[in-house]
């Protein structure tokens, strides 16, 4: 059987992964919206390793909400974009300076 | 296979909100353009109905009801209250703002209501289910707000880096949230609270999860070093809908930290207050020195706001009832100060002109002396001058910091105090002492002015008497904690 800590290890490598994404990646708004949708992963894997592990179902319960959750946010994230690039025409992360000070 | 239905009476005021901000949804598809107002005045109608259900079924005990993951306590009410009233000042404010911008739609005023739904689970949440959810509801709104002003650059950027960055939050609240629940076997706020008293959960494993909890809600909060989307979401934002982002849903992070913190990690206190501490003061030192250089208004507002959040914390990290009252009313009065700030941002704009500029308030006491004495107040008392409500709200939180012996604390808030007086009172000096750019009166119709008037008015009141409101915040949090 594996152990509890594997997954844990896992679920922070992921959203280790995920905050760097955002934070270093400088191209592309679209990878953001996959670093955010990486990161909710990440948390999903974590409540789903401890709801088995405390044999609890409430963890796996708020990981479909969670899911639910993420889907409304990348479409509203991804409504944004749309809105951004009609405006901009970019969508370079650098691109989104105008705000400043 | 039988459910039980659970007892619906706590979440009355809830349930109505959901079904009417639906109802209202729909009814606006039959409203003409012209005839918008009528949305306008069924979401006012729906607001203060609300407020009569909250106020008919206030209780004097916590009652839970859905599995217990929702209670309907005396806090509830009061912050639901608070959160009802400031959005329908709000939206009369910012009436003639949206018709001028082509954003008085129907849109607006569901997501205010879908928006105010989210803040009111926020408050009565008692499991971190219906803490995220109710979160999420809000933000997702407050996103969706703000770029509602599709063809501006600047609304649509802030509106990605509020989504960016709020996400981003959202996952370290959701991260923390899975690490207490590994140590603690439960997702409910008051089982929480007895396995931490208990010392049967790995402390390690908490305190790990706490560290990102605590940095979710000071992304929410917009505190330092969490405060990045604060200024340009302010700044980039429709002025309505940074009213709306600056003055409820800071009562809603105020009863986030309370459940979270105060309520079911009261057991890790010297943990968090420390970290607390470390976040009040980055943020009244970098807020208010850095809102001295700005040179618009909505900006200088937003590092005002991340100073006075880095106040409210002070009262928060006291970690007693006496610093949770003084919280409360400091969140109270910030709304209140915030509404009447914002609010006058709103009547002196007009069709092409967001009044934002520092210099655009140049004599405004010679183009509008009443107008111009009432931000005067709003000033002085954001600054914290005497007989003003900040003041009061400055100096109770300070004494709240002084009772459990953090005296360089308040040495140092005192200290930045004196400095934010500066970038205030510039605002008083350029109204008062130079020439207009415009000698026209504000546009502001009669109605937006008596309520203006009784918002800046209030901020005086409070100020002379503010025990009667102390006295409402510190009956509410000790019937409820």
């Amino acid at each position: 059987m594996v152990p509890l800590s594997h997954y844990l290890i896992l679920g922070a490598a992921l959203f280790a992964i995920s905050v760097l994404g955002i934070f270093l990646n400088r191209k592309n708004v679209i990878i953001l919206l996959m670093a955010i949708e990486l990161n909710l992963l990440a948390v999903n894997l974590n409540f789903i390793a401890f709801s088995y592990y405390l044999q609890d179902l409430s963890g796996q319960v708020f990981v479909f909400f969670i899911l639910t959750v993420a889907a409304a946010e990348s479409a509203i994230g991804l409504a944004i974009l749309v809105a951004l690039f009609r405006n901009l025409r970019t969508i370079h992360v650098d691109d989104l300076g105008s705000l400043k000070g | 296979m039988n459910v039980p239905i659970p007892d619906l009476a706590p979440a009355v005021a809830e349930l109505f909100m959901l079904a009417a901000a639906c109802a209202v949804l729909l009814a606006d598809l039959f409203v003409r353009d012209a005839r918008r107002w009528i949305t306008l005045a069924l979401t006012q109608c729906v607001l203060a109905a609300c407020v009569v259900i909250v106020v008919v079924t206030a209780g004097s005990r916590p009652e839970f009801t859905f599995s217990m993951m929702f209670v309907d306590d005396p806090l509830a009410d009061a912050l639901r209250l608070c959160i009802l009233v400031s959005v329908a000042v709000l939206l009369a404010y910012s009436r003639r703002y949206l018709a001028d911008r082509d954003m008085f739609r129907g849109e607006f005023m569901s997501l205010t209501l879908f928006a105010v739904l989210g803040m009111m689970v926020m408050v009565s949440a008692n499991h971190f289910i219906t803490l995220y959810l109710g979160l999420e509801l809000l933000s997702l709104s407050l996103y969706a707000m703000i770029a509602l002003q599709r063809d501006s650059a600047t609304a649509t950027e802030a509106a990605m880096k509020y989504f960016v960055l709020g996400a981003l939050a959202s996952g370290m609240l959701l991260y923390g949230m899975s690490m207490v629940y590994g140590a603690t076997g439960s997702m409910r706020l008051d089982e929480i609270a007895t396995a931490i008293a208990r010392g049967e959960a790995n402390r390690i494993v908490l305190v790990f999860g706490l560290v990102f909890v605590v940095a979710g809600l000071g992304f929410k909060l917009g505190v330092v070093p969490f405060h990045m989307w604060v200024p340009d979401v302010y700044h980039g934002a429709p002025t309505a809908v940074t009213l709306l982002i600056g003055s409820a849903p800071k009562i809603a992070a105020f009863a986030f930290f309370i459940r979270i913190l105060g309520d079911s990690m009261e057991g890790l206190w010297p943990d968090w207050q420390s970290m607390l501490a470390v976040m009040a003061v980055l943020s009244m030192l970098l807020g208010n020195l850095a809102a001295i250089a700005q040179t618009n208004l909505k900006r200088m507002l937003a590092y005002s706001s991340i100073s006075h959040m880095g106040f409210l914390l002070l009262g928060l990290l006291a970690g007693n009832g006496m610093g949770y009252t003084v919280a409360m009313f400091y969140v109270i009065a910030y709304v209140l100060m915030n509404l009447g700030t914002f609010g006058m941002i709103l009547l002196a704009s007009r069709r092409g002109f967001e009044a934002d500029a520092l210099d655009d308030w140049r004599g405004l006491s010679r183009r509008d002396p009443w107008c111009a004495f009432l931000m005067l107040l709003l000033m002085f008392s954001m600054a914290g001058v005497p007989p003003t409500v900040g003041f009061y709200a400055k100096f109770s939180v300070l004494a709240a910091v002084v009772n459990v012996d953090l005296l360089w604390l308040a040495v140092f808030a005192v200290m930045m105090s004196l400095i934010g007086a500066f970038y205030y009172l510039r605002v008083v000096k350029l109204m008062y002492f130079d020439d207009p750019v415009d000698p026209q009166p504000l546009l502001a119709s009669t109605p937006s002015r008596v309520l203006m008037s009784a918002n800046g008015l209030a901020v005086l009141a409070l100020g002379l008497a503010p025990q009667p409101l102390m006295a409402w915040c510190m009956a509410a949090i000790q019937r409820s904690l």
